[in-house]
């Protein structure tokens, strides 16, 4: 088990609940037909956005895929402007026009994620270059799926990175499942994501994504040799969606995983591991995770409020920032 | 001061120049640095300013555009070289899902002021897959500027608006301008404005509305068409995103009659989009239908004898004028036959490409 300390334990655990809460609200409150976006949960991945974000400077760029709830807050996104974004309300991250897939907050650090599949790989690799030509000790975190690894941009992107030595941290979550395909069908099997990866130069490590502490005590590492100067680094973690590919029910009833695989990566739920690890190592009570939940259901609620409450855009808006003003 | 330099000079200049006034200004492709310099227009620029900020590149175009994207998300100004279009098309997921669309979709948050330099080949037998002209590909997509200069003075001027927009511009570079010789100015903050056309010459009796490497066969067939006492206004459209109407509908106001050029093929052309606007817009002004020359739907061939009948040139434009302003041609032009090979833009140019 990695060594971290109470107040990290305790972020992350904040951090896993406010994505989880976060998510179920949306799930159960989806079926009011106010939320019309296509919608991506990564209720069971928590961890990986969690930990890598805390593991992040504010300052460091991330940019993220069509799943991206998780990794916006886990970097400290605004929860309000991104349940405006899916209510498609004037206030959201992108004043309506991008809604759940489309999330953004410079604030935050976190750049942009888009519904292309690999469609930010290149985007992240590009932040790399640009803190590389101004010479700062930023890092660029490019979130990313194991189908986005099929793409051929994904290639081309990893070659440059090793090629020049750029600051970026590659996050890949296997979920084992691109839509409605297994690994089996996309990839060669016995053929790990990190040994090929391993092969284009870029230094690689799997661990389980599942497990907060030890993704954070990864990326504490990896950041470091990257702000180091020694290149990129890209992390395997495993993990598993929980819900539908896109939408708010569960869908094993459609019979493309088996229950079995489904209730053993229910057991190693992100949650209760963390939570489980703060207890151990007496980092806190029972009654202090609970109070945790408690202002994050609130924190959550504001935010759906808060989205609820907020005008539309107009139609004047409709053709506003199609293109940008200075030159 | 003002001096006559290349097409390909005055390309070089730009770069050096914008380089030189912002040092987020970044410059690759490839072949950049390499002896030729992608047809000189990139020579000497990496002695200049270094290999950090000129580079040479991975035969990688889609991620390299993505990478020019994410750089401009923090400040960097990149502009990309292609030396063919073609060779582009595996880039446009980047060019039209993120950079045309970036500042919208995230209400204005960012923007992406990259520059794609693209070279479009033609003649010598590019064929199939070296002498593709998309140019409607490009003003098709909301969130790209588009610009095809083809004087000296513009591709400098035109270039400089497009690195220090802050917009995505698709820079088109007709290769066979490249050694077209013109006066341009040495004022590093020369700037020719992008979305404005440019009156080539100015004349009473037929608009014609070209573009790129057709203006040359146009000013041509304008030279013998003034000795017939024809007198035809050639307006260059230079910016196809956005397109400068009024400069086109107040000529044909004026003219009554329209021609349109388009380097690339006629169906769901450039060209096609003018004659449709001209005519919702000034259909009274109109005295004939309009008409356009462009590229037949087919795709390029490469052999020499397959070429002559596939290109258009000053006798086409010729015939144009002649049959909208109805008058007669006699049925030899000596005046407009090339004295050289018609694949080749001039007997100097000996290929490869």
């Amino acid at each position: 088990m990695p060594l971290i300390d109470s107040k990290i334990a305790i972020e992350l655990f904040r951090s896993i609940s406010k994505i989880r809460i976060a998510e179920e609200t949306i799930a159960e409150r989806y079926g009011e037909n106010k939320m019309r976006c296509p919608t991506h949960l990564c209720i069971g991945q928590e961890a990986v956005a969690a930990a890598i974000g805390i593991a992040l400077r504010k300052n460091d760029f991330a940019v993220s895929t069509h799943r991206a709830h998780g990794h916006y807050l886990g970097k400290g996104g605004d929860l309000k402007a991104m349940m405006a974004e899916i209510y498609g309300k004037v206030t959201g991250c992108g004043k309506g026009r991008g809604g759940s897939m489309h999330l953004i907050d410079k604030n935050a650090g976190f750049m942009g994620s888009t519904a292309i599949v690999g469609g930010t790989i290149p985007l992240g690799v590009g932040l790399g270059l640009s803190i590389q030509l101004h010479k700062t000790d930023q890092v660029s975190c490019v979130f990313l799926g194991d189908g986005a690894v099929e793409e051929g941009v994904f290639y081309e992107s990893m070659n440059f990175a090793v090629l020049k030595k750029l600051p970026v941290l590659f996050v890949c979550e296997n979920n084992l499942y691109s839509v409605y395909s297994p690994l089996s069908v996309r990839q060669p099997d016995r053929r790990q994501i990190s040994n090929m990866v391993a092969g284009i130069g870029c230094v690689t490590t799997q661990a389980d994504g599942n497990n907060a502490p030890e993704v954070y005590d990864l990326a504490v590492k990896s950041l470091m040799k990257i702000r180091n100067g020694e290149g990129p680094v890209f992390l395997e973690l495993f993990t598993y969606r929980w819900r539908e590919h896109c939408g708010p029910s569960y869908d094993n009833d459609l019979g493309y995983r088996s229950k079995e695989e489904f209730e053993s990566w229910k057991k190693r739920d992100p949650l209760v591991i963390m939570k489980n690890y703060i207890l151990k190592n007496h980092f806190g009570t029972e009654n202090d995770l609970d109070a945790i939940c408690k202002s994050v259901v609130s924190e959550v609620n504001d935010a759906f409020i808060f989205a609820e409450q907020s005008p539309f855009p107009d139609k004047a808006d409709l053709s506003g920032h199609i293109y940008s003003e200075g030159c | 001061m003002t001096r006559s330099i290349s097409y390909a000079h005055a390309v070089n200049e730009a770069l050096s120049q914008a380089m030189k006034q912002d040092k987020n200004v970044i410059c690759y492709g490839l072949g950049i640095p390499d002896p030729k310099g992608v047809f000189g227009t990139s020579s000497g620029l990496q002695e200049q300013f270094g290999s950090e900020r000129v580079f040479d590149m991975p035969t990688s175009e889609n991620a390299m555009t993505g990478i020019a994207i994410g750089a401009a998300l923090n400040g960097i100004r990149p502009v990309m070289t292609h030396q063919r279009l073609d060779f582009f098309l595996l880039a446009m997921d980047q060019l039209v899902n993120n950079a045309a669309k970036w500042h919208y979709m995230f209400g204005g948050a960012s923007s992406i002021p990259i520059t794609i330099r693209l070279i479009l080949g033609m003649g010598w037998g590019q064929g199939p897959t070296h002498s593709q002209n998309l140019q409607s590909w490009f003003a098709h997509i909301p969130g790209l500027k588009v610009v095809m200069p083809t004087t000296p003075e513009d591709a400098k001027g035109l270039l400089l608006s497009s690195i220090f927009d802050d917009n995505p511009v698709v820079f088109l570079e007709h290769r066979w301008l490249h050694n077209q010789d013109g006066n341009v100015p040495e004022n590093p903050s020369f700037r020719v404005p992008i979305g404005k056309a440019k009156i080539l010459r100015a004349g009473t009796q037929i608009t014609i509305a070209g573009m790129s490497y057709m203006n040359i066969e146009a000013l041509r067939a304008i030279a013998y068409l003034q000795t017939l006492n024809i007198s035809c206004e050639l307006i260059d459209i230079r910016s196809f995103n956005p397109i400068d109407w009024n400069t086109i509908f107040n000529s044909v106001r004026k003219t009554g009659h329209l021609l349109v050029l388009d380097t690339g093929s006629e169906t769901c052309s450039v060209a096609g989009e003018i004659i449709a606007r001209v005519s919702m817009e000034v259909f009274s002004s109109l005295k004939a239908p309009p008409a356009r020359l462009a590229l037949p739907d087919i795709p390029t061939p490469t052999s020499f004898a397959l070429t002559k009948y596939f290109y258009k040139n000053a006798k086409d434009i010729v015939a144009e004028v002649a049959k909208q302003l109805h008058f007669d041609l006699p049925h030899e032009i000596p005046e407009l036959e090339k004295k050289c090979p018609h694949d080749v833009p001039g007997n100097w140019f000996k290929g490869p490409f």
